[in-house]
């Protein structure tokens, strides 16, 4: 689904080296987990390979499902099937989220050259996906996220997921800010989203959150290099022990 | 004759293009306007109040000729059961008009009106004449001595719909006068639409007289004239517990100086005025000037003036709160802010309070920015293409200064027609 090989990213305006030869490879229907102290480069991994400016790749390649990504603008990511549920949303006063949500899902559909969906069509698929995630009326007329509460950025966040309905999501620190109900729930709305087709990259600090979404596959890193994989132990290993134990037995 | 010519002001040559209608009850308003004209002279270059806006081209004896185009959008409020006042070229025309009765209003042509008892007496060129000062506007005054057609709306009731007048262009040469007069009554209602293509040059007055409890809402779309220049000027008295609100949609034109001059002289009286422009080319010049006097307690002021510029096109705010003496619990809000989608655009602000009272609350900001580039992110990563992405997070800045029409029909159909505009001009 997503394969990753050699990636070596830079900031764009600074010398400054962030990914130094990042390798991985997710396959259809699985839950990779990374995790890794502070500063390792797990946000630009899962920035550079949406699209942000800011990021230059000096070496490597990514691609989804064989098409190569990093050549695409951030929009023809989206709709090839590549979703970032970002770490801190953006508020966007003045755009509703229904209209945000409908011109998304009918810009990648025209993308991709399937049929546009009807307002009535949306708005039925969008109220029920929006009641399982316990998201009212009032939130999904809202602008976009201003004013939501960090628990209710998040979940917006896995309703805009489960309204494209992406091969590949990629979930940046979805834990962050979120009590343990909050957390619940949004686990829960990723959780249903799982299937067969369809790759889940989550990065966290915590384990806690891999409790609840429980993956297949846990990398760890640091220094812009992944530099322990295992099964779901690895994150429970980070867990009682910290990476320090980890970063020694590498180095 | 030659040398004759060299000596004379602009604003004698201006006078001397033009004819002042004779007679009638608005006679000793125009030869009182002519007077003020000749002894302010029409604006040039250094004037303060133009410092920003070179008035060139407004002031000449000859308008310079404006290319027709054909409409490439649909017409504004079409779809509104409203009263149609049509000019043509500057001209009232009665076949394109609808029948001017309606209940609770009466509608006459400034050009008709010559009864020597008429209301418009106590109206034509007086608001004008208050606006004068402290700020001089030579072209308003040169309107009410010159404005050979126009409007006439006494408003007594609450009729049952807008009244919507129409402009429309057949010459490239057209220089329009225009002067409207509207008065309501006590507690009387009306709601004003404006819109279409009106001259090559136009120069508009516009004179509400708002009583008591009364309430006018004021629609204008100055758009569909790619070449026009105009000056505007609204000037408008409220008394007690009355509201105005006047909101302007500007796209398109080359030259659009809008001035608006507001008193508040009843108590817990509200007057907003807004405007959302867009505007696209080195061509481009919008230029907001509003003026907006408190002198009663208890009153409420919002100026809400937003503006999208790009390829080099230029935005003007010169907005001024003044509190007078006396004017207590004074709320007063001013915000202008404009989306620069270069870096060759540029807006110009120059937010002013004075203020003569200490129990008031007066705001103001101003703003010039970029596109939100995490906003942006934001939208193309979840696929909206980069042009519709631009455009929605171009409406949503507008946005704040749509709101401020009230009716929500009227404000989808100005809502729509900035859509529409950003669709065709892509960056």
């Amino acid at each position: 689904m997503l394969s990753i090989k050699g990636l070596k990213v830079k900031l764009e305006d600074e010398d400054k080296q962030i990914l130094k030869g990042v390798d991985l490879e997710i396959e259809a229907g699985k839950v990779h987990a990374i995790m890794g102290p502070n500063g390792s480069g797990k946000s630009t991994l899962s920035y550079v390979l949406s699209g942000k400016d800011g990021y230059e790749v000096t070496g490597g390649e990514a691609s989804l499902e064989g098409v190569d990504l990093l050549d695409m603008e951030p929009e023809e990511r989206a709709a090839a099937g590549l979703f970032l549920a970002f770490q801190y949303p953006v508020e966007i006063p003045g755009v509703g989220n229904m209209t945000f949500l409908r011109t998304a899902v009918n810009a990648q559909r025209k993308a991709r050259g399937e049929e546009e969906m009807t307002a009535a069509e949306f708005l039925k698929v969008v109220r029920a996906r929006a009641k399982e995630l316990k998201i009212d009326a009032d939130m999904l007329k809202r602008p976009v996220n201003v004013g939501f509460s960090g628990g209710e950025k998040k979940r917006n966040e896995i309703l805009q997921m489960a309204m494209l309905e992406p091969k590949m999501c990629i979930l940046d620190e979805t834990d962050s800010g979120l009590d343990v109900d909050a957390m619940k729930l949004v686990a829960e709305g990723v959780n249903a989203l799982r299937t067969e087709g369809r790759g889940f990259l989550v990065i966290t600090h915590y384990q806690r959150l891999l409790d609840h979404i429980k993956p297949d596959v846990v990398h760890i890193m640091a220094d812009g290099r992944i530099i322990k994989t295992g099964g779901p132990e690895l994150a429970l290993e980070v867990e009682n022990n910290g990476y320090a134990d980890i970063l020694a037995e590498v180095a | 004759m030659a040398e004759a010519a060299v000596k004379q002001t602009p604003t004698d040559a201006m006078i001397a293009t033009l004819d002042m209608p004779q007679g009638g009850w608005s006679d000793a308003a125009r030869r009182d306007a002519l007077a003020r004209v000749q002894a302010m002279g029409l604006p040039g270059r250094r004037d303060e109040y133009w410092k920003y806006t070179r008035p060139d081209t407004l002031v000449q004896a000859q308008a310079v000729p404006a290319a027709l185009r054909d409409g490439d959008d649909t017409v504004l409020f079409d779809a509104v059961d409203r009263l149609k006042i049509v000019f043509v070229d500057g001209v009232f025309d009665a076949n394109a008009s609808d029948d001017l009765t309606l209940e609770g209003i009466t509608i006459e042509r400034l050009a008709d009106a010559t009864s020597d008892l008429h209301w418009g007496r106590d109206l034509y060129g007086v608001l004008e004449n208050n606006g004068q000062n402290p700020v001089p506007r030579p072209l308003a005054a040169l309107n009410t001595a010159f404005a050979a057609d126009g409007v006439l709306i006494h408003v007594t009731g609450k009729p049952s719909k807008p009244v919507n007048i129409i402009y429309r262009r057949t010459s490239t040469t057209a220089d329009a006068m225009l002067h409207h007069c509207i008065k309501l009554d006590a507690g009387a209602e009306l709601t004003l639409l404006e819109n279409g293509p009106v001259a090559a040059r136009f120069n508009g007055v516009l004179e509400v007289e708002v009583a008591d409890k009364a309430a006018f809402h004021h629609v204008r779309a100055q758009g569909r004239d790619h070449e026009q220049r105009a000056a505007t000027h609204i000037f408008a008295r409220l008394g007690t517990e009355s509201t105005f609100k006047s909101f302007t949609l500007t796209a398109n034109g080359v030259m659009t100086r809008n001035d608006c001059v507001i008193e508040l002289t009843g108590d817990d009286a509200a007057a907003h005025v807004a405007g959302a422009c867009v505007g696209d080319g080195r061509d481009f010049h919008h230029d907001d000037t509003v003026f907006i006097t408190h002198d009663a307690v208890n009153c409420e002021s919002r100026q809400v003036f937003k503006k999208v510029l790009r390829n080099g096109a230029t935005g003007v705010f010169q907005g001024k709160i003044l509190v007078k003496e006396g004017a207590q619990k004074t709320d007063g809000y001013q915000i202008s802010q404009s989306l620069l989608l270069d870096d060759d655009s540029q807006f110009l602000a120059k937010p002013e309070l004075e203020i003569y009272a200490d129990d008031v609350a007066c705001s103001h900001g101003s703003t010039s920015g970029a596109i939100d580039e995490d906003a942006l992110f934001y939208l193309r990563s979840r696929g909206v293409p980069h042009s519709t992405a631009t455009d929605l997070l171009t409406l949503a800045f507008l946005a704040e200064a749509v709101l401020e029409v009230e009716d929500e029909d009227l404000r989808e159909e100005v809502t729509g027609r900035l859509a529409s505009w950003l669709e065709r001009h892509a960056a």
